[in-house]
């Protein structure tokens, strides 16, 4: 564990070196359902402006540790500190800090009675309490980034499954995030659609968001991860730049799964 | 209180009126029974004219069914009971309680099952027929048991309604179980008797109400 | 020919008809009155309970689940005549009018709980998890996201209960409300002749067939594209 600690130190995203402090941090993390443990003690930290891929076998816990990180999943144990609050302490405010937290998820989760628009408006109307235009000219600029500007007045059913997904993102980065959480959001689109999900990624990375991506596009993750996180068995048994994992992992297991995955 | 006890609880009458309401409860079932099969078998005719190709076949069934489930069963029921009669009918209250009920029940269940005949994808026939099966196999042995398996939880609920029903007999005087009940109440002056009758609906029908939760329950996972 | 003028005589002899029509129609405002003033007790009250339900409270929910089964196990008319004739033994007196009023939208209570309960539960998990992610707080994702979602799911059921147990106002007649029923059945004793049978089932079709359509289209429009 030190040692892989220690690679990914120096194998951290250039915007990461001069701000040591992590926007996320996972200490110690344990999950379990009954009697089995999916998430065995999990120490992962994320720095401002980097984006993080988490990859492994189905089945590794990596969906539910990203669950953990709002804690839609409550975990067991341990510690999750976002931009210096505690999660799990008792006087943090888990509504407040999740505005800080964005998080798309795999199937969407549209609401299907409101348009684009509204989709992306209703937060910053009832948990940022702005007014309706102020919310709506906000939504706005948020689906112009996901370059969805055209379609604000569509509803979920009139979008592409790749449309719907932005529309996803948008919602999430409208609130002004410290943190995106993505829980493998390429994984329920057709394949001719996931390329444009994928390019709304790389531009936010560009424009310095932090970002923590569960997902199995190998070459997404290659291309465009400033670190890479292989995770198995609810462990972290590997993390270092795309370099390391993809090319020369220093775990069977990762090497094992990275060839199978080519 | 004690009072309150007394008018509603009071023991020594309900076990008094008790063998009155046990064979009042034998002709509460007698009704259930018949409306519940041939109210069944009807509305599953019913339902599959509606569902039927022919504009002559499905509008009359539309218009029989969104009548009957415009009319209350009671006003079905005196319409039955005093209003035939002018018109030289004379019926039973036996008979009459049947009448009724069965063709505002029939509209009922004919209702659940169309739901059921439309829940089963258009697919399923093309199959069967594919394999040679005639239209009426196709209904009897593939699209009906899937239909029925659809609705059981709205089945399982009308036949809740229909015991339920058969309470509105009293009012024709037919000696079913909530008439004796009120018999009961009306030589004592005391609502003990029909409390028990509401406890022997309840005894009957809690179970069937507590199914109809847990189907729908397991439906919508 | 004989055959259906005796007939027309029987159910529809329009001197009878022109002689009973205020009373019908009176029948009919006090039918309607009562409809309204039900189906807005009954449904707001099964609202709120299927929204408590969602707070998770064990107790609260034991006795909100035992309310809907025992109130949808009951034939209303034994509640009514045990609230009418039991209730002034302990000296408590409603009218008629209150009896039929409160029987009727406790059922309608019990009934639009349990239809409003599992429309809730049959809005997908991802809805919920998606506005808590964004920090909304579970009344607000109840409100805003939950239950218009699940209203829309619950509306063909609604509008189908609502009827039948509006429909069941019919019974005030046994305890003097009254209503269509009343009117017509006191008319057809007074006057010796069907027709007011006739009129009271036609009022009845009146009031309720535009609802039952209404309930049949909700019914064929129900499916809401979804991804």
């Amino acid at each position: 564990m030190n040692e892989t600690a220690a690679v990914s130190l120096q194998g951290g995203a250039p915007s990461a070196a001069h701000n040591p402090f992590p926007i996320l941090e996972l200490i110690g993390l344990n999950k379990a359902f009954g009697e089995q443990l999916v998430l065995d003690s999990i120490d992962l930290k994320v720095r401002p402006g980097e984006l993080v891929c988490v990859i492994g076998p189905s089945g590794s816990g990596k969906s539910t540790m990203l669950r953990c990180c709002n804690r839609l999943e409550e975990p067991s144990g341990g510690q999750v500190i976002v931009d210096g609050t505690d999660l799990m302490d008792r006087q943090t405010s888990i509504d407040r800090m999740r505005q800080k937290i964005g998080m798309v998820f795999q199937q969407f989760n549209l609401y299907p009675h409101y348009s684009a628009l509204g989709n992306v408006a209703l937060a910053l109307r009832l948990v940022k309490k702005l007014s309706r235009s102020r919310a709506e000219s906000l939504a706005f600029d948020a689906l112009s980034r996901v370059g969805l500007a055209d379609r604000a007045g569509h509803y979920p059913h009139q979008l592409s499954g790749g449309q719907q997904q932005r529309v996803g993102i948008a919602r999430a980065i409208a609130l002004d995030p410290k943190i995106v959480l993505f829980d493998e959001p390429t994984s329920a689109l057709d394949p001719e659609l996931v390329g444009s999900v994928l390019e709304v990624m790389r531009e936010l990375r560009d424009i310095g968001m932090t970002m923590l991506v569960v997902t199995h596009e190998m070459a997404f993750a290659r291309a465009v991860a400033d670190r890479v996180v292989f995770m198995a068995d609810g462990n972290i048994v590997e993390q270092g730049p795309p370099e390391q994992i993809f090319q020369a992992p220093l775990h069977e297991r990762t090497r094992a799964f990275v060839e199978q995955r080519h | 209180m004690e009072n309150f006890a007394d008018q509603f609880f009071n023991l020594d009458l309900m076990w008094q009126s008790l063998p009155l309401l046990m064979k009042g409860l034998w002709v509460t079932l007698q009704i259930c029974v018949v409306v519940i099969i041939l109210g069944g078998l009807g509305g599953l005719l019913l339902a599959v004219a509606s569902d039927s190709k022919s504009a002559w076949l499905r509008w009359p069934t539309i218009i029989y069914v969104d009548f009957f489930r415009a009319v209350p069963p009671l006003v079905l029921l005196i319409f039955v009971y005093s209003g035939m009669p002018f018109a030289g009918v004379n019926l039973s209250p036996y008979m009459a309680v049947i009448l009724a009920f069965l063709l505002n029940n029939s509209a009922y269940y004919s209702e659940v099952y169309r739901a059921g005949l439309q829940s089963i994808p258009p697919g399923q026939v093309e199959a069967s027929r594919s394999t040679g099966m005639s239209r009426l196999q196709t209904m009897v042995w593939v699209v009906i048991p899937q239909a029925v398996r659809n609705v059981l939880p709205d089945l399982l609920s009308n036949t809740v309604e229909v015991v339920k029903l058969t309470s509105l007999a009293s009012v024709v005087s037919l000696g079913d179980l909530l008439y004796r009940a009120d018999m009961a109440r009306s030589m004592s002056y005391n609502s003990s008797p029909i409390v028990l009758a509401a406890l022997v609906y309840l005894v009957l029908l809690w179970p069937l109400v507590r199914m109809v939760s847990r189907f729908e329950r397991k439906q919508h996972q | 020919m004989d055959g259906l003028q005796h007939f027309l005589q029987v159910f529809f002899d329009p001197v009878i008809i022109s002689h009973y029509w205020p009373a019908i129609v009176g029948g009919l405002w006090v039918t309607l009155g009562l409809a309204v003033a039900i189906v807005i007790a009954g449904i707001l009250s099964g609202l709120l309970l299927a929204c408590l339900r969602c707070a998770g409270i064990r107790w609260l929910n034991g006795l909100i689940i035992a309310f809907a089964d025992i109130w949808r196990a009951l034939p209303p008319l034994v509640v009514i005549l045990i609230l009418y004739f039991g209730l002034p033994g302990v000296g408590i007196t409603f009218s008629a009018w209150m009896v039929l009023f409160l029987t009727l939208s406790l059922v309608l209570a019990a009934f639009s709980e349990e239809i409003f309960w599992a429309g809730i539960r049959a809005v997908d998990r991802g809805q919920w998890e998606a506005a808590r992610a964004c920090g909304m707080r579970s009344i607000t994702v109840l409100i805003w996201i939950v239950l218009p979602q699940a209203m829309r799911m619950a509306m063909p059921s609604l509008t189908n209960r609502s009827i039948a147990i509006t429909k069941m106002t019919a019974l005030g007649t046994v305890i003097g409300v009254p209503e269509i029923l009343y009117q017509a059945s006191s008319a057809q004793s007074f006057s010796g002749s069907a027709t007011p049978l006739t009129m009271g089932a036609l009022a009845y079709i009146a009031m309720f067939l535009p609802f039952v359509i209404l309930g049949r289209w909700l019914e064929s429009r129900m499916n809401w594209r979804r991804t």
